[in-house]
């Protein structure tokens, strides 16, 4: 469907390539990791995927706490799972 | 980080572009009124008609007439404020808003708050691990670009966005291979014979859809538990006092909906059984203030439609012009109470979370960590319930179903907000 070139971007330090118009958190959901771990140490995925239950947060270019399902993925963004 | 600005001012704010927003924004821009189009998503469309990737703009194909609106609200000269969350009020009409650590005040003369619904998330064993999450969670999470294809998927809960997410998720290559939904064939069958003008045969078409897409539709059904290490891998679904498990990739669970009410309680708008009251113009109890949609009532897409247009009308002061909608208004709002009625909750449901199961996924409260307290409040104040990011929207609606709680007052900020943001204003882009 896309006419336009894949996305790159860091996961965790990692290079990671997307299609483009896909959501932070798709991106870290293919690359198959949770985004962020629970204060006993659970692995969590999106639960809501519209932006209010924030478990699908992590840190977007510096910013923590960002709501993943609610960000497209940019070329050259730097994503830090918590 | 500049200090505050003089906030943008408008004749009319509409808080949410779904459908309630997006119509009320439109009616009221046609009626010449100066109108901004706040919301928290990306792109306009809210979850029913969220844009599939790469397609900017409200998914046409979920009915209602999206192309038509979508088509007047290009067209429509409002002023679209997307990835804009809402978080604060530093005086009565107005709005402050956050994106991307920036926060920016938007004032206006009148304020229409469509902020729709979310999912009602009931806790079971194993609810937290990933690739458990929502019914319609899952399709946004496809139209953002999840790969489905081949992956099987269990579709749980209650309501009517199990059928029509088990269709988009089949059409997008995905392997349903069940559908569970906790209300009775009896309830169904009693909603299908309450529809009396329009005897669509609602069970019977339920049916019929599952039945073509090869999927077992069981009604008296629910998970009580999942399985998995790192990922689901299988749900165990109790059908007909028997327990079935299920190997899955997937597993969508919702239990119907519940309002988005924070915005209209912390503007101080009535709240009447959980959901906003307002008049027949859709006018809150606050002065200049409405509200339009899921959050007066979950009565479904043509009822939201109708309010976002009388709101937006009534906003404009088109007082005549609404009321002539308000009859057809009624009409598809009296759906609400029926389709309640058909997907209320058994109570089989409350005794599915363990002693262990963790109700509170921000602060990792469990179920045996709250009953000794006899109130949301003080299960807060000695436990962190309902503390961490989500402020409770997750786990309230949960302890107000398993608990009988509930949930207290919304005090600003409504989401968990940068300082940067807290003591700092820009104007927009």
């Amino acid at each position: 469907m896309s006419e336009q070139p894949p996305i790159h971007l860091t996961l965790d330090g990692q290079l990671i390539t997307v299609e483009p118009g896909s959501t932070v958190a798709v991106a870290i959901a293919i690359a198959g990791r949770p985004c962020r771990t629970s204060i006993t140490g659970e692995p969590r995925g999106p639960l809501c995927a519209m932006g209010i239950c924030f478990e699908c947060r992590a840190t977007i270019n510096g910013i923590a706490h960002r709501r993943t399902c609610q960000v497209v993925c940019e070329p050259g963004m730097d994503i830090v799972t918590q | 980080m500049s200090y505050p600005v003089q906030p943008e001012h408008f004749q009319t704010l509409v808080v949410g572009a779904g459908p309630a927003g997006i119509a009320a924004a439109v009616s009221a821009a046609e009626a010449g009124s100066r109108v901004a189009l706040i919301d928290d998503n990306p792109e306009p469309g809210g979850q029913i008609w969220r844009a599939e990737r790469n397609h900017p703009g409200p998914d046409t194909t979920h009915g209602g007439n999206a192309a038509h609106w979508r088509n007047r609200l290009a067209a429509a000269p409002v002023t679209r404020l997307q990835g804009w969350s809402v978080f604060d009020q530093p005086d009565p009409m107005t709005l402050r808003a956050e994106r991307e650590g920036v926060a920016a005040d938007f004032s206006a003369d009148r304020i229409i708050l469509a902020t729709g619904a979310r999912e009602r998330f009931l806790p079971f064993p194993g609810w937290t691990l990933p690739n458990v999450m929502g019914v319609g969670a899952l399709q946004a999470m496809v139209k953002s670009g999840l790969p489905i294809r081949g992956k099987r998927v269990v579709i749980a809960g209650s309501g009517p966005l199990l059928l029509a997410v088990a269709h988009t998720l089949h059409a997008a290559g995905a392997n349903v291979v069940a559908i569970a939904e906790q209300a009775s064939l009896a309830s169904l069958a009693a909603f299908t014979a309450s529809l009396a003008t329009s005897p669509a045969k609602l069970l019977q078409g339920l049916r019929y859809k599952a039945a073509t897409l090869g999927v077992p539709y069981h009604t008296g059904s629910w998970p009580l538990r999942a399985h998995g290490t790192g990922r689901v891998t299988s749900v165990v679904l109790s059908l007909k006092e028997r327990t079935h498990e299920i190997p899955c990739d997937y597993l969508a669970c919702g239990f119907h909906l519940v309002p988005n009410i924070e915005l209209p309680a912390m503007l101080g708008c009535r709240i009447e059984d959980g959901f906003v009251a307002v008049d027949d113009l859709q006018h809150t109890s606050v002065s200049g203030i409405f509200c339009a949609g899921e959050p007066t009532g979950i009565a479904g897409l043509e009822a939201s439609l109708l309010e976002g247009e009388i709101a937006g009308l009534a906003a404009a002061n088109r007082t005549a012009k609404a009321q002539h909608l308000v009859p057809r208004k009624q009409a598809a709002s009296r759906f609400a109470a029926r389709l309640a009625r058909a997907f209320s909750l058994r109570p089989e449901l409350k005794s599915i979370p363990q002693d262990n199961t963790i109700v509170c996924r921000c602060e990792d409260v469990t179920l045996d960590g709250l009953r000794p307290h006899p109130t949301w409040r003080a299960a807060k104040l000695h436990t962190r319930c309902g503390m961490g990011p989500c402020q409770g929207r997750i786990c309230g609606s949960a302890t107000a179903f398993l608990l009988d709680w509930n949930p207290g007052s919304v005090r600003p900020p409504m989401l968990p907000t940068l300082v940067s943001s807290l003591t700092s204003t820009e104007a927009p882009d």
